[in-house]
């Protein structure tokens, strides 16, 4: 752990085009994404539709389908694409020398939002 | 296809009017002397006997596709223009195989290497051009070859074949092409460019440097400013050294410096030749009954390399020939690399000037770079790098010399918001083309030869591909003919089958054949290949497309996760709260004491809060969370489990009655043949779910006629039938057809299964498969067919061979355990006491 940053693991525990989940005792899951351009986007794992786990949908672009209906989550606003409507609160990371790094302020919010 | 040997037509039986029809002989089977046939051929079929002679054993062939041949995305076939049926069609004499060596203009005939002589009231001359060979020793050693024609593609393929080091001398655009063919076929290519950017004739600096970039990412080494010296080696090329005294070895090198006018036979024959066969307007020589076209041509001092200015002259030559003459006023070229993945666009003159001015965009991060240059308020020249949407645009506007001063601030964006953005700009972009602009590069077509071919009845895209040939080579144009057919018709485009998705121009069934045309082996090959649209694809697109690779390659292709719905990711159904349903297989629905114990564990010992029985005669375990999973299974495995797919695009359950065994009406053993029939399919992946039914007799209890593939047992036999679907829209069932043996049955099942795999869209199943196809096509071939039944069958089988392992043991001993597991885990308290 460094400072404001947490350490969380390595960029390549996620496949390309894939995801995996960071779970907040006491607050939401965190789904951390890698695209297939490599880059590292973290979203709050639930999809603002009815609350599908964003981890376990399809990464395109820069975007992910949720499995349970299909919306499109932009992975870089959080916000729905196309047609639909609502919003996924997103959470700053970074990488830096390989290692994915979470904001400490992003992790307490979403405890305390809970 | 080998011509060579074959006789003349014998001049006797030549029908009534042939005694009076001129003679026109053409030497060059090539690109340039076919097109002018064909042209000649669309004005008056009737004017002239005609005779072709090729140097090449081949019928006529795109040349210009060398290079998709080389590289694996084409066969040799797919690029013939004309094949033999074509010759015959229109009585045109072929004499492939044996160049034409002299030509006596006093006496007016030919001489062919054979020694055959052919008279001749006209002479078209269409040689082409040569490789130029650059004079350094070792130049003749074997190993070292042109890249001109398809033997020197075999011969590449050869030496590819061994694999090993290849030099390519030359790196403009057919050098470029060569390495990256014998790239893709496995050999380690050094490219050798004497000039100190690669296409510097096509190319800027920045878009040359871009070009070397991305080369040697894709592990070519480029050297330029490199300087041949020798070429060195015993008995064939083993090398070849640099005037810098470097050594670069190499079994094989590809000259591909440059083509020169191939004129030695008109030079010969005593023509004016200049750096080319000097022609006027209408394509006519010194002599007034020889004519010259294509490569081997100068006209008003220019000669060219490129197909496009071959299809103007070819044009001119034709209306000459049946007196109407238009004339040929030269032509403005533009150039692509035809090197998938990279786009590389260049137009008119770049090279700056007086007056001149330049307008650059530069975007890093996509690899794009455009510049356009302008003189006077007009486009003298385009290089586009990494996006080349707007080529076309760009070389009409230079072609016409339109005045762009309105334009010009956003000239550099494109079209689309040069004309003011929208949805509706791709159509207006195609309407601002002029009738002459190219559409199709690989077969030369105009935007007036489309719209003619529309005018003339083609309302669907297959239509106009096959009338015209638009977009039917490479597709890469197929968005332009689709705007083309929505401009021209408005609603009543026939709105042919659907894209398979927002990424691409193909449908389904397109992208199916292009796969196996093309040979295509992997998710990113086809989207580079196809021309996707986006980096990686959608939702929809890539479980299609790992699915068409599947069943195109079993065996071989390597499965992509990424590509797959989460349900066959984990290989559990998600519910709406995110847990799981874990469905094992019970063959032929039925089970035993040991299997409903470890069931009756796996819900206690996992909390499960439902069990519920299934349509398809199966137990349905809820609420598993995804850590859980692989705990589920090996619980389930050790009683000899294993999983249903219920959550897959695949063989769900074979639905049984008990049949003769129990059953009073029984007429056959339904339930040990629907467990004959799953222990076949099952862990089959198919297009959509697939369900089965065996029923006993025609009293139907196992609702086998509305399942996909269903059998009825009957005294006699077993009655077949099939597209059945007890969803949103039922339907019932076709028949099939009857057989009378429990193998005959199998078989059949397989076919069909195999049939709806290879022929069916993604998700769509069968029912919606056989109103599209027809119940005929399916009886033809499953049917009427025995040889091909029994090809689709173990065409299955054999794919069988390879799918028919259970997932959930995979995972339960451990494999992609990360699936499973989080990445970390956090606890605020310990955040706030770091702090």
């Amino acid at each position: 752990m460094t400072g404001d940053w947490i350490d969380i693991g390595a960029v390549v525990e996620i496949p390309l085009r894939g995801a995996r989940t960071v779970p907040v005792a006491g607050g939401e899951e965190i789904a951390l994404f890698r695209t297939g351009d490599d880059r590292v986007f973290a979203l709050v794992n639930r999809c603002p539709h009815k609350h599908g786990p964003l981890s376990q949908g399809i990464i395109h672009g820069h975007a992910v389908a949720c499995p349970l209906h299909n919306w499109r989550i932009s992975l870089e606003t959080g916000e729905a694409l196309g047609e639909d409507k609502g919003c996924v609160p997103t959470v700053p990371v970074r990488v830096d020398a390989g290692r994915i790094l979470i904001a400490r302020l992003a992790l307490l919010a979403t405890a305390i939002a809970a | 296809m080998d011509f060579q040997g074959r006789t003349t037509v014998d001049e006797t039986d030549e029908g009534p009017s042939g005694a009076a029809r001129e003679h026109l002989v053409v030497i060059g089977n090539g690109m340039a002397g076919c097109r002018a046939i064909e042209e000649l051929l669309a004005r008056d079929a009737g004017r002239f006997r005609v005779t072709i002679f090729g140097a090449e054993p081949h019928v006529n062939y795109n040349r210009i596709m060398l290079s998709p041949v080389l590289a694996g995305e084409k066969t040799f076939e797919q690029i013939v223009i004309n094949d033999a049926a074509w010759y015959a069609d229109n009585a045109i004499d072929l004499i492939a195989g044996d160049p034409v060596i002299a030509v006596d203009r006093a006496a007016k005939t030919v001489t062919a290497r054979s020694g055959r002589s052919v008279a001749y009231d006209r002479l078209l001359i269409a040689t082409g051009s040569d490789p130029f060979i650059i004079p350094v020793p070792g130049k003749d050693l074997p190993g070292v070859i042109s890249f001109r024609d398809m033997n020197d593609v075999d011969a590449m393929l050869a030496a590819a074949d061994k694999g090993g080091d290849a030099v390519v001398i030359g790196g403009g655009l057919l050098g470029l092409e060569a390495a990256h063919g014998l790239t893709l076929r496995g050999m380690k290519v050094t490219v050798l460019h004497l000039m100190p950017t690669l296409m510097e004739r096509q190319l800027d600096e920045a878009a040359g440097w871009l070009l070397k970039t991305e080369l040697e990412r894709r592990g070519q080494t480029v050297l330029t400013g490199a300087d041949t010296a020798e070429i060195v080696g015993e008995t064939c090329v083993e090398g070849v050294r640099l005037k810098d005294g470097r050594l670069i070895p190499a079994s094989l090198v590809v000259m591909a410096v440059g083509i020169r006018p191939s004129t030695g036979l008109a030079r010969e024959a005593g023509l004016a030749v200049g750096r080319g066969i000097q022609v006027d307007d209408h394509m006519v020589t010194s002599d007034p009954a020889v004519l010259a076209v294509g490569e081997c041509v100068e006209h008003d001092g220019q000669v060219y390399g490129l197909v496009a200015p071959l299809w103007d002259m070819c044009r001119a030559l034709a209306d000459g020939l049946v007196g109407q003459p238009t004339g040929y006023r030269g032509s403005v070229t533009s150039t692509k690399l035809k090197v998938s993945g990279i786009d590389v666009f260049s137009a008119g003159d770049f090279s700056g000037g007086d007056g001149a001015e330049d307008i650059v965009l530069r975007d890093a991060s996509r690899g794009v770079y455009k510049r356009v240059i302008v003189k006077g308020d007009r486009i003298v020249g385009a290089v586009l790098y990494g996006d080349t949407a707007d080529g076309g645009w760009y070389f009409d506007l230079l072609k016409k010399q339109e005045d762009i001063a309105d334009l010009r601030d956003l000239l550099i964006f494109g079209q689309a918001f040069a004309s003011g953005g929208g949805a509706s700009a791709p159509k207006a972009a195609v309407a601002a083309l002029s009738d002459d602009a190219e559409i199709c590069g690989c077969n030369g077509v105009s935007k007036g030869q489309v719209v003619a071919s529309i005018a003339g009845g083609a309302c669907s895209l297959d239509a106009v591909r096959a009338t015209c040939k638009a977009s039917a080579s490479c597709g890469s144009c197929t968005g332009l003919v689709e705007n083309l057919l929505a401009l021209t018709l408005g609603d009543d485009v026939k709105a042919g089958p659907k894209t398979l998705c927002k990424c691409t121009s193909f449908t389904h069934s397109d992208v199916r054949r292009e796969i196996v045309e093309q040979g295509l082996r992997s998710i990113p090959e086809v989207m580079q290949a196809l021309h996707w649209s986006t980096p990686d694809g959608c939702s929809s697109c890539r479980p299609a497309l790992n699915y068409y690779l599947l069943c195109a390659l079993p065996g071989d292709y390597v499965d992509d996760q990424q590509s797959r719905f989460v349900n066959e990711r984990m290989h559990a159904n998600i519910q709406k709260d995110g847990t799981y349903s874990v469905v094992p297989r019970m063959w032929g629905g039925l089970t035993n004491p040991r299997e409903l114990r470890a069931i009756a564990d796996v819900v206690e010992k996992f909390n499960a809060p439902m069990v519920k029985v299934t349509g398809g005669q199966r137990l349905d375990i809820f609420g598993i969370k995804k850590e859980d999973l692989p705990a589920v299974w090996a619980d389930l495995n050790a009683a000899g489990m294993v999983s249903g797919h219920a959550y897959g695009k695949s063989l769900r359950t074979v639905k049984t009655c008990v049949g003769s065994e129990w059953c009073r009406f029984g007429t056959q053993d339904s339930t040990g043949l629907g467990v004959q029939i799953e222990r076949m399919t099952w862990g089959s992946w198919m297009p959509h779910k697939f369900k089965i039914a065996v029923s006993g007799c025609p009293r139907n209890c196992a609702e086998a006629t509305i399942k996909d593939f269903g059998v009825v047992c009957v005294d006699s036999g077993f009655e077949l039938h099939v597209g059945g679907n007890g969803g949103i829209k039922v339907r019932a069932t076709d028949f099939l057809c009857k057989v009378t043996t429990e193998q005959q049955a199998m078989d059949y099942c397989a076919a069909f299964t195999q049939l709806y795999r290879e022929d069916a869209w993604y998700l769509e199943r069968t029912a919606p498969w056989i109103e599209r196809v027809g119940l005929d096509y399916i009886k033809a071939r499953i049917v009427d067919d025995e040889v091909g039944r029994e090809a689709l069958t173990s065409r299955f089988l054999f794919s069988q061979s390879f799918s028919q392992d259970d997932p959930w043991a995979a995972r339960a001993a451990g494999a992609e355990r990360e699936q499973h597991a989080h990445l970390g885990e956090f606890r605020p308290i310990e955040i706030l006491a770091a702090e």
